[in-house]
């Protein structure tokens, strides 16, 4: 999604009202109902969330000029940064020490990388296809990357070839060295 | 309740995958003056001894096997060595451009100051402009010159200063021994080049 994402995608950036804010935020728990114990510390009340609409009706949320979520179609994506703030709150796999190299250039995640013995996925029922997941990787503490699974995780260990993660984003993209101002 | 990552100065990621950024020498030492303890987590202390421990820690705790990880480990310094190639070429072609300052004469006491070849140096132009423009409290804007490349234009005789600014700029990048030539463009046509070093 953010292979190619320079200054000049961003259409236009605005002030987020106060009322969608709180809508916003709602939003963000009901995706993600762990993140409800920290979300004030992320997005104080007083807080100003900016929108930053780009190209590929691609829409960034922004606050204290780090970009903190962004969302394409309904889904809110939470970015690496908020996800290191508070990693609980988001499904989670884990890939083992070889598929590191290619995550971090920006590669679909192949199944074996997620069954082989240093990676880790969740036991069944596991998640659905479709769900944003965040990709852990082995001995790490950090998350390397976010994406989208392309079938449920019961069905990776079954099949066990192929695509299963279509990244969204990860380390060193251009959305990861992107700053607002 | 929150967590605070650290990231690394050079690379920007967080410094457990620096190893895989390219820069993983860099990575090291701005990790060691800047947080010793996780410098030491992560790469274990000076010592050689301790450092091959650390290796075989990592080779202990990785799963992928011996064969796979040796391979890694040599894609990895693949990608360093390239990454440091271009690095040095990059700083090589920095340093052999050069910064072109010219004042030229647009009616009897007026001059307009152009910059070109900053672009080379990673400096946003536009922002740089706007300095000018609110520091000489003059007219700055960016415009292509004749060769088609983007220069600082000044509205206004402030050669000198912006020759100071630019120096310290650079000097703030560690560029120090980058040329800086001014050309001062009189209304006679005779450029008098100053040759002027550093």
């Amino acid at each position: 999604m953010f292979k190619k994402f320079t200054r000049e995608d961003v259409h236009s950036r605005s002030k987020v009202k106060s009322s969608i804010q709180r809508t916003l935020k709602a939003k963000l728990v009901k995706q993600y109902p762990k993140i409800e114990d920290a979300i004030d510390e992320l997005i104080p009340k007083k807080s100003q969330i900016e929108l930053i609409k780009c190209e590929d009706k691609i829409q960034l949320y922004s606050v204290d000029g780090e970009v903190l979520f962004f969302q394409k179609f309904d889904e809110l994506i939470p970015s690496l940064k908020l996800v290191h703030k508070f990693p609980e709150a988001y499904p989670t796999v884990q890939v083992d020490r070889g598929a590191i190299k290619f995550v971090l250039s920006g590669a679909n995640i192949m199944c074996p990388g997620l069954t082989s013995a240093g990676a880790d996925l969740p036991p069944a029922p596991g998640y659905e296809k479709g769900t944003i997941v965040v990709i852990n990787a082995e001995n790490k503490e950090n998350a390397l990357a976010i994406g989208e699974l392309m079938m449920g995780t019961e069905e990776i260990k079954s099949v066990n070839k192929g695509h299963s993660i279509e990244l969204i984003h990860h380390l060193g993209d251009p959305l990861w060295n992107f700053s607002v101002e | 309740m929150l967590r605070e990552v650290i990231y690394c100065g050079i690379c920007s990621y967080p410094p457990e995958y620096c190893e895989f950024s390219g820069k993983l020498k860099r990575c090291k030492v701005w990790l060691s003056e800047n947080h010793a303890d996780l410098y030491a987590k992560l790469y274990g202390t000076d010592d050689n001894t301790q450092e091959v421990e650390a290796v075989t820690n990592k080779l202990a705790e990785s799963s992928i096997g011996e064969a796979r990880e040796e391979k890694l480990e040599k894609d990895l310094l693949k990608i360093q060595k390239k990454q440091e190639n271009r690095e040095q070429r990059e700083l090589a072609k920095k340093l052999s451009s050069k910064v072109i300052i010219k004042r030229e004469a647009r009616t009897k006491r007026k001059f307009i100051v152009a910059i070109s070849g900053l672009e080379v140096f990673d400096i946003d132009m536009k922002k740089l402009a706007k300095t000018f423009a609110s520091r000489f409290a003059t007219g700055c804007s960016v415009s292509k010159n004749a060769e088609k490349k983007e220069e600082v234009v000044i509205q206004g005789d402030v050669m000198d200063e912006v020759e100071t600014y630019i120096h310290s700029l650079l000097e703030e990048k560690g560029l120090k021994d980058v040329k800086v030539e001014t050309i001062d463009a009189k209304k006679k046509k005779k450029p008098a080049a100053e040759g002027a070093a550093k």
